[in-house]
């Protein structure tokens, strides 16, 4: 730590000085100590003596000493004492400047002692008929509180502050808002700020008069406020877009912050939607031509409004062009936005742009050029083509790092475009040699094992590079594995001495755990089934799509809602970084809600859980307990080894479910069903894994070494046996009510069409004919699609099985419970009725798989209070094998990600009737509980 | 040292942490949330002082012991946006500090130092950094960092606006932003911090407050000030300071009333090879100059409003007769300031004035190449173009010039790779030009990048937009002002690709 101790002789000097009887004398000494502070010495040693000096009617020296007071109180808090009397004189004083100055620096001195003293003076203050003394007396109101806030709480000053707001004088009320907001912070659950209609005008009307600092903290603090309803949130809106002109960048990032918000909830139909879109782009164009510094913030700002609303800025494509003297943090934030807005319109300005960069000096700036490239490739897909060929330009340049940059992106695009590109690889195979960065190496090996089939010499090409094996990065090493492996699989007659020495490289020679295992695994594949390793390391890759660098969608909502703030600029939640952070508020953009009955469409019914509906078709299931239930019911591991067994009766519970109807856990968690799952959390975790090879195929179930937990998981999720889940039959009709006919029957799907599966029980004495089966209305419209099919008359004593398949044209009423289907069946005796229920997952459509895109669109556009959230308590399955089940079952993932060791699953469904369901499903590795943190509905 | 990860007790699952994940976690804050209380070991809580203040709870938890290990009495998180603030010079060294609350070491600055020593040029530092406890935001300039500590979640925009105006501040007061000019006022330097800022929310920052309250240093007045024992510091409250017009005193009385407006537009262009325009957008300013007595309403008109669609205002200007009769009308503050800002991004309303013709080869051989430029002018209105001034910044590799130029002077900076040519006044009858050879270091390969070229301009009574002030009434007094409307265009970020 710098320190700097000023020599005993200079203390001594001044201390003379100081106590001069000459007023200009003391001054000046009081100068030089304050001199000394802001350069960092220490001057504390004088204290008693500046002290003295502040009985003064001279204002200057007054100052002087206040300031030195400031400095240093907190480490002579006795001395400061000596002080008290003063400032309670000084705020009596008749002069307005000296009674603000003596409250302001009260408060400044954060001593415990001096607080009591400082009420009363403060107490008069805030009423001071100065309105420059009131709004000084405001923020003095949050120090204190800030030192002591029992003490502010107990002697009423937050009332005293909520008057300051309906105060005549706008900056007082701009300070008492800042000074709230402040104390709201540090009590996230005090209702400090009471935002209502009244006290939001109060603020509006003050937002016009005060300066441009209140006008932020008054436009911050109406950020947090949720308007009743569309009209409110336009009237706000109309009165916050003139900020937009302000010459102060922070002020029109407010209000851009709060315009941002409450756009949310405008219908979009409405003209002003679109009018405060095209009101958006100007501003934030022109905080691109103020300082680098205010530039950077602000891109870090656009780049998540571009996220969020791509409209604003589509056209604003070149302002994010780079110049030469932009600062290298401006020139990486532009990039970045640039990619974010590429479409085809002006993909080919951005990549003449991008190539132009690719040539610069600086090597960053070159890199993420050349990689930005590769993103246009991705994400646009009609200029993949052009972009390869722009890269092959770049690679022909030989210079260094960006032909390896190159080649990074080039096995992108390999693997967002497979079987398209590959005549590349011979000019990418040409600079084998000059690859030294591991991620180029790696990446060019990865290309050279995937294409092996069509590369002559695949097999020099990797022998080359196990040369110096040892050598190589961890990336390297493991890439070169897997490459060997896959080229063996593809001409295992030439390569078979080749697998033999990097395996024998990898398991025997390594001392890094991870080489080693895969070098284990793949050894054991091989060695057991070859055909089984042929399908788990050439399976077919999922392609990569641009999502990748998007914010995941709940972040970039709770992002918009702190537009401007420091979380923005790092783009992570607030709560993951401020210091400790005060109780973690999560900010949600409100919902889009009518105050009137056209805005909303008619067709997007409540959410499950929610009160009844009024129309017909806007019938939601609930799919969550259905989720549940197709993971529960079946997956659950057998109970076979290991301790605590997961036991019999949580099945049960699941189908108690199926047959007690869904309505009753609408919209609530499902309940624990049993304790020992809850105790036993990584126990069973671990009789999940042990079960798991009962259920593998015997192929893979060749005896392995402990230790490869990976590889059950990749066998559990390979071999898992496929096909929808049908619940077991129950009985519909018992033989008492129905004259001797007993039904019992269930529901299933097979290949698309929904199958009403039917056993009839004769159990009367006599022969049953003319069977006949009719449906009630139902909510999903469900209806025989042909006769009941008993060809032969019902013996006495004879079961028969029939199979009835549905269509879902029929006609539709609400019904109770949604899923409740009453039958009508006749036969020659009598006519009989039962009603049933069918698992809402009968009615999910094999063409339920959303496209990407439109899923993220869907995703963000859907209102928040067609939300639910729930959990699935003890599902021991890991996200793969969970998404293989669900699939099955028509409930299609359409995305993975892994945030912080969860997994996060994006699913669709799309319902017989056009309801499409869109879920996040979170799997956290190690917890048997799912969480399904999101489900949203629309109607297509 | 051990950096892993490692079991304690053989039976237990927990693993604790090793030190780079340890690190991790407090670097980025991403480790646990924030509770009153977190069991960090079977039996061992980590707790604030609410949760030791409630027994109860403590008992339930099986509490026994307590240690204390908070630092002082005011361990709690600061509410404060700005805490301190450093100015930092070219070398390094750190020669102001101003601390709003408590002191803050001046360690915190290594962290900034550091990002300082990374970046090859001054201006690349990144604006915002963070530390373990704080962050920094900084700005730079004019040759200097402004570099304010922060603790809390503060809109970083609102901090690098603030420091701007530190900036403007010391520029208004002392005429100059820099060093030496700071040092020898360093106490009034810090009563202005003091009036600036206060617990963090910006006080006074309008410069007429600022003034009124602590006058800036004239000569005469030190003088005076010595001999009389009066000081710079006023006395009485601001008027401006409440009132609803902040940025205006009373009581102004001039005996020559005057009203000058500059209208200076800058030119930010990206040419291509071809001299294609690929991007160009004019950046424009109304700069006032305003000294009438009393209390002025002004209103300026525009012969061509409709050229603005993008514009910012000084919160004098009255936004709702903008919107709807597109003039502006304001009460203006007194002296100088900025009225409004502007721009125009309608690439065919963007005239280049000038066009260079360039080529610059190296020979294959990679001992050397040739440079050839030209310089004429293309749209100038015709005005005359003048001040041009063209700057090439060199690949590498390349040593020295050997160069020719028909008119004016050229310099190579072999540090910087920077070549200057000032050109002066255009002649359109004989185009300036220069030419030569340029050596390579030995044993150099040919450059693999493209040199980028700067132009510099200046255009006088021409406002490149084509906009222009249509008339400029007073209302609320009497007088009659002297009024004056000039025009200027300049080059701002005007990048040629060769």
């Amino acid at each position: 730590m710098l320190c700097f101790h000023v020599c005993a002789g200079e203390i001594f000097e001044l201390k003379a000085e100081l106590n001069s009887d000459k007023k200009e004398k003391k001054k000046e000494a009081v100068k030089k100590v304050i001199a000394s502070m802001t350069v960092g010495k220490d001057v504390s040693a004088l204290f008693p003596d500046v002290v003295n000096c502040m009985q003064t009617d001279n204002l200057e020296l007054k100052k002087l000493v206040y300031l030195y007071l400031m400095n240093y109180a907190k480490s002579q808090p006795d001395m400061a004492i000596m002080a008290v009397n003063t400032f309670v004189k000084d705020c009596e004083d008749p002069n307005p400047l000296i009674r603000a100055l003596a409250v302001r620096t009260m408060g400044c001195i954060r001593v415990d002692k001096i607080t009591e003293y400082l009420c009363e003076p403060l107490r008069k203050c805030l009423k001071d008929e100065d309105p420059y003394v009131r709004k000084t007396a405001a923020v003095c109101v949050a120090k204190l509180h800030d030192i002591n806030a029992q003490l502010v709480e107990d002697q009423g000053f937050l009332d005293t502050l909520k008057d300051l707001i309906s105060d005549s004088n706008p900056m007082v009320v701009a300070n008492a808002v800042a000074a709230l907001s402040e104390i709201a912070e540090s009590h996230p659950n005090s209702n400090l700020l009471d935002l209502n209609p009244q006290s939001i005008n109060k603020l509006l009307t003050a937002l016009n008069e005060c300066t441009e600092w209140g006008q932020i903290f008054i436009l911050d603090c109406l950020a947090n406020y949720a308007p009743r309803d569309d009209r409110e949130s336009q009237s706000i809106c109309e009165r916050v877009t003139p900020r937009l002109s302000h010459a102060n960048s922070a002020v029109v990032l407010s209000a851009v912050k709060v315009l941002m918000k409450f756009m949310e909830m405008l219908p979009k139909d409405l003209d002003y939607y679109g009018t405060l879109l095209k009101k958006l782009a100007p501003p934030l164009v022109t905080l691109l031509s103020a300082e680098p510094e205010l530039q950077y913030v602000a891109l870090r700002n656009i780049n998540l409004i571009v996220q969020k609303r791509p409209e604003i800025l589509k056209h604003e494509m070149k302002v994010f062009f780079v110049k030469y003297n932009d600062p290298i943090y401006v020139k990486l934030e532009k990039l970045d936005i640039m990619i974010r807005l590429a479409s085809q319109a002006n993909i080919a300005q951005v990549l003449a742009e991008l190539k132009e960069y690719a040539t610069e000096v600086d090597v960053d700036f070159v890199r993420k050029a050349v990689r930005a490239i590769g993103r246009c490739a991705i994400k646009v897909e009609q200029s993949a083509e052009r972009c390869v060929s722009t890269l092959l330009d770049l690679i022909q340049t030989k210079v260094n790092y960006v032909v390896q940059e190159a080649i990074v992106v080039i096995k992108d695009i390999f693997r967002k475009y497979p079987n398209k590109y590959e005549s590349v690889i011979a000019t990418l195979c040409e600079n084998l040699d000059s690859l030294d960065e591991p991620e180029a190496r790696a990446a060019m090996i990865w290309i050279v094992g995937e294409y092996a089939e069509r590369i002559d010499n695949a097999d020099e090409l990797l022998e080359s590079f196990l040369e110096g094996f040892h050598d190589e990065s961890t990336q390297v090493q493991l890439q070169l594995l897997t490459a060997i492996v896959k080229l063996f699989l593809k001409k295992p007659t030439e390569t078979q001495e080749l697998v033999q020495q990097v395996l024998s490289l990898a398991t025997q020679d390594s001392d890094n755990p991870d080489l080693r295992d895969r070098g284990y695994i793949y050894w054991r594949l091989l060695s057991t089934d070859p055909v089984a390793a042929k399908e788990v390391v050439l399976a077919e890759k999922p392609l990569i799509s641009e999502e990748t660098d998007l914010i995941e969608p709940t972040l970039l909502e709770e992002l918009i809602c702190h537009i401007g703030t420091l979380a923005s600029v790092y783009h992570k939640p607030p709560s993951a970084f401020v210091e400790g952070s005060r109780g973690v508020m999560h900010k949600r953009l409100p919902a889009r809600t009518g105050s009137g009955e056209s805005t909303e469409s008619p067709d997007v019914g409540t959410i499950a859980g929610g009160s009844g509906t009024e129309t017909a078709p806007s019938i939601i299931p609930s799919q969550g307990d259905l989720l549940g239930d197709l993971l529960n019911l079946d997956l659950a591991p057998p109970t076979t080894t290991g301790p605590p067994p997961p036991t019999s009766g949580m099945q049960m519970g699941g189908m108690d479910l199926l047959g007690g109807g869904l309505d009753s856990l609408v919209g609530s968690p499902m309940p624990p069903r049993h304790l020992g799952g809850d105790i036993g959390g990584s126990a069973a975790m671990g009789a999940g894994f042990g079960a798991v090879p009962a259920v593998m195929p015997a192929s893979l179930n060749a005896p392995m070494g402990g230790g490869l937990g990976d590889l059950f998981d990749l066998g559990g999720g390979v071999g898992m046996p496929l096909g929808a889940y049908i619940p077991p039959k129950t009985v519909w009709l018992p033989a008492m009510k129905a004259k001797g006919l007993e039904i019992s029957g269930t529901f299933a799907r097979r290949a698309g069409v929904i199958q009403m599966e039917l056993t009839l029980t004769n159990k009367a004495m006599s022969v049953m004919t003319d069977f006949a089966i009719q449906f009630n209305r139902n909510s999903f419209g469900l209806a025989p699609a042909g006769p009941l099919q008993v060809l032969s008359p019902l013996s006495p004593n004879q079961t028969i099985e029939v199979s009835l398949p549905l269509s879902t044209v029929g006609p539709v009423m609400k019904m109770e419970p949604l899923n409740n289907l009453q039958v009508a069946v006749k036969n020659n005796i009598d006519v009989f009725y039962f009603s049933c229920q069918y698992p809402i997952s009968m009615l999910f459509v094999e063409d339920g798989k959303m496209e990407r895109q439109v899923f993220l669109a869907t995703w963000k556009d859907i209102p928040n209070e067609n939300e639910s959230q729930f959990q699935i308590k003890d599902c021991h399955l890991n996200s793969d094998a969970a998404s293989n089940k669900l699939q099955a079952s028509n409930i299609f993932t359409i995305a993975k990600r892994t945030v912080e060791g969860q997994d996060m699953l994006y699913m669709s469904i799309k319902l017989s009737n056009g309801i499409w369901v869109l879920a996040e499903l979170r799997v956290q590795t190690g917890n048997p509980n799912y969480t399904v943190r999101k489900e949203r509905i629309r109607i297509t | 040292m051990s950096h892993e990860a490692v079991r304690v007790d053989p039976d237990m699952e927990y693993l604790t942490p090793g030190v780079v994940d340890l690190e991790q976690m407090f670097w980025t804050g991403l480790g646990a949330t924030y509770t009153h209380c977190n069991q960090v070991w079977p039996n061992l809580y980590i707790g604030d002082k609410k949760t030791a203040l409630e027994k109860p709870g403590l008992v339930e938890m099986g509490v026994t012991h307590i240690i204390n290990a908070a630092e002082g009495t005011w361990n709690n998180v600061s509410t404060e946006m700005i805490h301190s603030l450093f100015l930092v010079n070219p070398s390094g060294d750190i020669f102001l500090e101003k601390h709003w609350k408590s002191v803050v070491s001046r360690s915190v600055c290594d962290y900034f130092l550091e990002a300082r020593e990374k970046a090859l040029d001054p201006e690349d530092v990144p604006p915002v950094i963070s530390t373990p406890h704080h962050y920094l935001i900084s700005i730079y300039r004019d040759k200097l960092f402004f570099l304010s500590v922060i603790q809390t979640e503060v809109p970083p925009l609102f901090v690098i606006e603030f420091l701007h105006r530190v900036a403007e501040m010391i520029q208004d007061y002392f005429g100059e932003c820099s060093e030496t000019v700071i040092k020898d006022n360093v106490v009034m330097v810090y009563e202005l911090l003091e009036e600036m800022l206060d617990n963090g929310f910006p006080l006074a920052t309008e410069s007429n407050v600022l003034k009124e309250m602590i006058r800036p240093p004239t000569i005469l007045r030190s003088v005076v000030n010595t001999l009389t024992g009066s000081s710079n510091v006023g006395d009485k409250l601001p008027t401006g300071q409440l009132s609803t017009i902040p940025w205006r005193r009373a009581g102004v009385k001039y005996t020559n009333n005057e009203a000058y407006f500059d209208v200076v537009e800058e030119i930010d262009a990206i040419l291509d090879r071809t001299g294609t325009t690929v991007f160009a957008e004019i950046q424009g300013v109304v700069e006032a100059c305003v000294k009438l007595s009393g209390m002025p309403d002004l209103t300026l008109s525009f012969m061509n409003p409709r050229l603005l669609d993008d514009v910012s205002f000084h919160p004098c200007v009255r936004y709702k007769r903008w919107e709807s009769e597109r003039v502006l009308s304001f009460i203006p503050p007194d002296g100088n300031f900025t009225l409004m800002t502007y721009h125009v991004n309608a690439q065919n309303l963007v005239a280049i004035p000038v066009y260079v013709k360039h080529s610059i080869n190296f020979f294959e051989s990679g001992s050397g190449g040739r440079l050839d430029l030209t310089v004429g002018p293309k749209q100038t209105m015709g005005k005359t173009v003048e001040g041009v001034l063209v700057t090439v910044h060199m690949p590498k590799t390349v040593l020295s010039v050997s160069l020719n130029a028909t008119q004016g002077s050229y310099t190579y900076d072999n540090a910087t790779k920077v070549l200057v040519w000032d050109i002066g006044k255009l002649n359109p009858q004989k185009l300036p030009n220069l030419r030569g050879s340029l050596s390579l270091q030995t044993g150099a390969p040919k450059p693999e990048e493209n040199p980028s070229l700067n132009i510099d301009l200046k255009i006088q009574q021409l406002a490149i937009s084509g906009l222009k002030v249509n008339r400029l009434d007073m209302f609320g007094e009497k007088y009659k002002p002297f009024k004056g409307v000039k025009y200027i265009t300049k080059a701002g970020k005007f990048q040629v690709r060769m």
